[in-house]
């Protein structure tokens, strides 16, 4: 069954990663080729935008799936563990110290961030191994990182890098280039490899934590999987693009019911779909006509999520009533 | 494969506990809330790590076992366990092979249709679990635990919240893993069941053996006024005991 659905999705990519290309302010009509710059425009900045979308996408639904499994919650997503506020932070410090002028700076910055949450959470749970003690100081970790963002957008030292910080931090993939594909490519592939690893123990904890640990399951090693995959995936994303939210959260949703429901046969195709969610999300975003420029891939899908949140939240108490 | 725990201590919760459990025979064991049977199946389990003393299998100490050697040889059925998501019974029973990762596939296939077949299960292999009876589930997951193919069955309060007539067939499959060579080890609340259904007993109370033996020694109705505080009687013949209390 999972073949068939991998093999489904990858088809679905090939065919809208052409398509996705094609599409934007300038239309780019394969059977007429005269347009203007349509060389440079596809290759330089359309190409290195679907490849980044891809890329985000699947390190995105990867995260997500695992993150649900480890959790054994389905409204789980990656930004629990308070590693994409982390990195938000470093970025936001990168603005606010005024190193984002330096493009390789700012991806660095959140990177350190991303990785001084990861280490922060492994300090404080690492040595107990239960889910509801990371579940915590994952939120603790969240709501820190906001708080000292949000000293850090009070005190920005210009109004310029305030709106700088606050456009930032919405998410988007306009105007990224090559240079943020190969920033964010191989932490991203690492950190689905790691996550795949961790596959058959999120399998085990399916039956509860305790079943889980008799089956041979080592809670310290798959927490500091878990720690180390959703930091590379969810780090690389915010590094390169800022927050884009619920795609970790619905992906898994609308795979689930498409595989044999283990965690760990979850995990690569919801990194496709999601792929494929992010890519479609973009082109979207890019064709939209807003005044101003084009609309937030981050708030576009945070849009679209917060009503599918609440349609699970309903279903869940109907599922309870 | 022996099982033993000698001098086990649990701060709190078992003081110096020394046991040697036999293949072959269903040990229950039984004390009053808070006696510290949990405990003592969770130490047996390897997964307490007890305070003084040790658990060892096969004169080799839990602790010093890989974690996948001691899933092998030691299945644990937790208190109401759960299931998160809403597999087939078939994948929930393929969890139980987790812990022999790079055994053929064929191997794994065999053990999976052995614990259907053992459990009765086959007209629900390809159900979810969210459809299934409480009797069905409790089989599933028993089925569960048996694919690894354990050498030791640990179950704790297999029986609770099931009907007379599931709690009896459940007791039933366990006599034929008996039966079949394998050690079984249950928590039981249920007096009468331990009883009628265990070859041996061992009675905790706050932490301590209380008794050990075969049931009509180790439920005595001395034993019995001693580590739960109430006056009982058995009634019936041997083998369909029922207990009247107060």
């Amino acid at each position: 069954m999972n073949q068939r659905l991998i093999l489904i999705l990858l088809l679905a990519i090939a065919v809208a990663v052409p398509l996705s290309l094609l599409a934007g302010r300038v239309w780019i009509d394969p059977l007429v080729p005269e347009t203007r710059n349509a060389s440079v425009i596809l290759m330089q900045l359309r190409l290195p935008r679907a490849v980044l979308a891809l890329v985000l996408g699947a390190g995105l639904g990867a995260a997500g799936a695992a993150m649900q499994g480890f959790l054994r919650n389905p409204l789980a997503d990656p930004g629990l563990f308070g590693i994409a506020p982390g990195a938000a932070l470093g970025a936001v410090l990168s603005f606010w110290t005024g190193y984002a002028a330096s493009a390789y700076l700012l991806p660095v910055f959140a990177l350190v961030g991303a990785g001084g949450a990861m280490a922060l959470l492994a300090l404080i749970a690492g040595r107990e191994g239960g889910v509801a003690l990371f579940t915590l100081a994952g939120l603790m970790i969240s709501s820190l990182a906001g708080a000292l963002m949000s000293l850090a957008i009070s005190l920005s030292p210009t109004p310029f890098a305030m709106s700088e910080i606050v456009t930032w931090l919405m998410g988007t993939l306009a105007d990224r280039s090559w240079r943020e594909v190969w920033i964010a490519t191989p932490f991203t592939l690492a950190g689905i490899g790691v996550l795949v690893l961790a596959g058959r123990s999120l399998d085990a904890l399916t039956l509860g934590e305790a079943a889980a640990r008799s089956l041979g399951v080592d809670p310290r090693r798959l927490q500091a999987l878990m720690i180390a995959g959703i930091g590379l995936t969810v780090g690389a994303g915010v590094a390169v693009a800022g927050i884009i939210g619920f795609v970790g959260l619905v992906v898994p949703h609308l795979v689930r019911p498409l595989t044999d429901r283990r965690p760990s046969s979850l995990i690569i195709p919801s990194a496709l779909a999601g792929a494929l969610l992010l890519l479609v999300a973009d082109c979207l975003c890019r064709i939209l006509p807003l005044a101003g420029g084009e609309l937030r891939l981050g708030i576009a899908l945070s849009l679209l999520g917060a009503p599918f949140f609440l349609h699970l939240l309903l279903k869940m108490r109907r599922g309870l009533a | 494969m022996s099982l033993q725990a000698c001098d086990l201590g649990v701060k709190g919760r078992l003081e110096e506990l020394t046991l040697a459990l036999n293949l072959g025979e269903i040990t229950a064991i039984c004390g009053p809330n808070g006696a510290g049977k949990s405990t003592l199946l969770s130490c047996l389990a390897g997964l307490l790590k007890a305070d003084t003393g040790h658990v060892a299998l096969d004169g080799e100490w839990l602790g010093r076992l890989r974690p996948q050697e001691r899933a092998r040889a030691l299945g644990y059925l937790p208190q109401s366990p759960e299931v998160a998501w809403d597999v087939s019974v078939e994948v929930l029973i393929s969890l139980g092979r987790l812990p022999w990762r790079g055994a053929p596939a064929t191997e794994a296939q065999a053990a999976i249709d052995a614990a259907i077949a053992a459990m009765d299960l086959e007209d629900f292999r390809h159900r979810p679990v969210s459809q299934l009876s409480g009797g069905e589930r409790a089989r599933a997951l028993m089925a569960r635990v048996l694919a690894t193919r354990p050498g030791w069955l640990l179950a704790d309060e297999p029986l609770a919240n099931l009907d007379l007539g599931h709690a009896a067939a459940l007791v039933h499959r366990f006599r034929e893993q008996a039966a079949a060579g394998r050690g079984v080890v249950l928590v039981l609340h249920d007096l009468s069941m331990a009883m009628n259904h265990a070859d041996r007993v061992v009675v905790l109370d706050r932490g301590r053996l209380a008794a050990d033996g075969p049931p009509v020694q180790a439920l005595s109705e001395d034993v019995i006024a001693r580590v739960w505080g109430c006056p009982a009687r058995w009634l019936g013949e041997p083998g369909a005991r029922a207990l009247s209390v107060g």
